[in-house]
């Protein structure tokens, strides 16, 4: 007897589409930071700070999942601060997906965004400080143009990472239908249930979700080296 | 003027020895040259006035104004600073226009110096002079070299600074383009009163533009002086031979004679005439120096001339130039050279003005 397809729920869809996009956003402004700080910056603690950005990258997310329950739980201070502010508490609410979001793309983020910042011939910024601007301006005028379309790219690149995070988001914001299932969360279920009609679509979904934001990403890099863009042919030759 | 007592160490790395640079620079408005082989410490320099590096010990002093002292503590950023800096590749801002380069100059120079209407009009003058007003719009990947420099002048020129830095401005451009960036920096030299440092290593350069050279080795000041002093009357052997063009023979003086302003130099066994050397003593050891330029070459004749073989003989810009025995050289014109050429040997005469004698 072949299952009777069900009508597909796509909440899971919209809900991953707008926590990738909350994450992402906060990897931008977060991660950029971070990135900028060890790549411009020296100041004790760094290779620790390093490290911790890299951690999400080899825990697993079930070792993830306890350390944000424990740190956000309703419990621990953190937990109470924000039940106390919102008038909810975070686990297991969608938010909590934003966490994990974030923390499935930050560390890939601040890896990349950091060897572009330092990729960016450090002239540029000798010639802006000699000409008195100040960091700020520099930051603003001259690094962040520069590394624009590199950033941008990731930041794609961050979006699709944030559709995809599993463990944590299971662990941290749970499986509830309707308010903190995810995509990825949604196919686990489905797959679960012996639903292979949903599983299949959604599958297909986040699959060419995901394949157009590389493929703009890497449009996004290339279009970085046409020329145009490109500081002087001296660049080139000068060497770093 | 530039008054920069500076030291810096660098410990011995698994890449790189160690080094220190010690050195005490003065320089009047005008262009000095720091020369010196590439590692000599030159970029270093530069980099400490301009407020990159930070030195270990020492005392900047820039127009009166203290921009670092160790002891006190006093380490200006870069921002207060004001120096013009001109990278070797000039360092135009590739996303902005000629005239966003030059306003961003002028915007980052103060709140309370330029504003408005007086910011246009001085950005607008300064494209005017380096014949960049039909330019203004282009980026600078849009610009030829030539005119990449001119922009990275006038960019400088907006912000006033209190010096210029230029470290190998014209390094890998072709001569043209290096004829034309010194007609620019001789004239900007005119316009603004300030010191001009200019780092590089090519002696033609230093014949072109500078006032006074410092002759930089090893971290080390071999010489500072006026251009014709420095390039006519080398200190020490080692000044001459980090300048180039010299030839640097091992001498003994073997008589001199004040009352005919006269000398006998004995150079690989012969004695040839010089100048009175005073504050020198008979039996003296040291070097002659002399340009390579300025030997005289000839066929033999004299019996007790300076013989020398000829080992090779090279087109140079200058005519060609001749390796002779004991590693001496000496550039002669094309024709000069058609005169000698094929002669079993070459006398050496080397004019008593032309001779420069230091000690050991």
């Amino acid at each position: 007897m072949t299952p009777i397809p069900q009508a597909i729920d796509w909440f899971p869809l919209w809900l991953s589409l707008r926590v990738a996009a909350l994450a992402t956003l906060f990897v931008l402004i977060v991660g950029t930071f971070l990135a900028f700080m060890l790549s411009h910056r020296e100041f004790r603690g760094k290779n620790v700070l390093d490290a911790l950005i890299t951690l999400p990258l080899v825990l697993p997310p079930t070792v993830l999942g306890y350390y944000l329950l424990v740190l956000l739980g309703r419990p621990s201070p953190f937990g109470r601060f924000y039940e106390y502010v919102t008038g909810q508490p975070l686990v297991f609410t969608w938010e909590a997906a934003v966490v994990a979001a974030c923390l499935h793309s930050t560390p890939i983020y601040v890896k990349a965004a950091r060897a572009i910042l330092e990729g960016i011939d450090y002239r540029y910024e000798w010639a802006a400080f000699s000409l008195g601007a100040s960091e700020w301006r520099t930051f603003w005028h001259v690094t962040l143009p520069l590394a624009r379309r590199g950033l941008v790219s990731l930041a794609a690149l961050a979006f699709a990472r944030s559709l995809g995070d599993f463990g944590v988001t299971i662990m941290l914001a749970g499986n509830i239908p309707g308010r903190t299932q995810t995509l990825s969360v949604a196919i686990y279920n489905a797959v679960e249930s012996g639903n292979g009609h949903v599983a299949r679509v959604l599958v297909l979904v986040i699959s060419l979700i995901a394949l157009a934001l590389l493929w703009s990403a890497g449009y996004a890099v290339k279009g970085g080296t046409n020329g145009r863009f490109l500081p002087p042919a001296s660049r080139a030759r000068g060497g770093a | 003027m530039i008054d920069a007592r500076l030291v810096k160490r660098f410990f011995a790395g698994p890449e790189s020895e160690s080094f220190e640079l010690n050195v005490h620079l003065q320089a009047e408005a005008g262009i000095t040259v720091l020369f010196g082989a590439s590692g000599a410490g030159k970029s270093l320099t530069l980099n400490c006035v301009a407020g990159f590096a930070r030195p270990d010990q020492g005392r900047i002093l820039v127009g009166g104004d203290l921009y670092f002292d160790a002891a006190a503590g006093v380490h200006l950023s870069p921002q207060r600073r004001r120096c013009g800096y001109i990278f070797q590749d000039h360092a135009l801002f590739p996303h902005m226009t000629v005239r966003e380069n030059l306003r961003f100059a002028a915007a980052a120079a103060g709140r309370n110096r330029l504003r408005g209407l007086q910011r246009h009009r001085r950005i607008n003058e300064l494209l005017e002079i380096f014949q960049l007003s039909e330019l203004a719009a282009r980026r600078p990947a849009q610009l030829s070299g030539g005119q990449q420099q001119r922009a990275a002048l006038a960019r400088i020129l907006v912000a006033d600074p209190r010096a210029l830095l230029l470290d190998e401005p014209v390094r890998g451009l072709d001569l043209h383009l290096r004829q034309a960036f010194y007609d620019v920096l001789r004239d900007t030299r005119e316009r603004l009163k300030v010191p001009i440092l200019l780092v590089t290593h090519d002696l033609e350069e230093c014949f072109e533009l500078a006032d006074s050279i410092c002759v930089i080795h090893r971290g080390r000041f071999l010489q500072c002086g006026p251009r014709e002093q420095v390039l006519s009357r080398p200190v020490s052997a080692e000044a001459a031979r980090t300048l180039g063009a010299f030839n640097i023979l091992p001498a003994e003086i073997a008589a001199l004679d004040p009352a005919r302003n006269s000398s006998k130099l004995r150079v690989f066994g012969r004695e040839i005439e010089g100048p009175y050397l005073p504050a020198h003593l008979i039996g003296d050891q040291g070097f002659l120096c002399v340009r390579e330029s300025e030997m005289h070459i000839s066929q033999c004749k004299h019996e007790n001339g300076m013989a020398l073989r000829l080992l090779a003989a090279q087109p140079s810009s200058r005519g060609v130039r001749l390796r002779l025995e004991h590693d001496v050289y000496a550039i002669i014109s094309a024709a000069g050279y058609e005169s000698v050429r094929g002669a079993a040997c070459l006398e050496v005469d080397i004019p008593p003005s032309a001779i420069w004698f230091v000690a050991k």
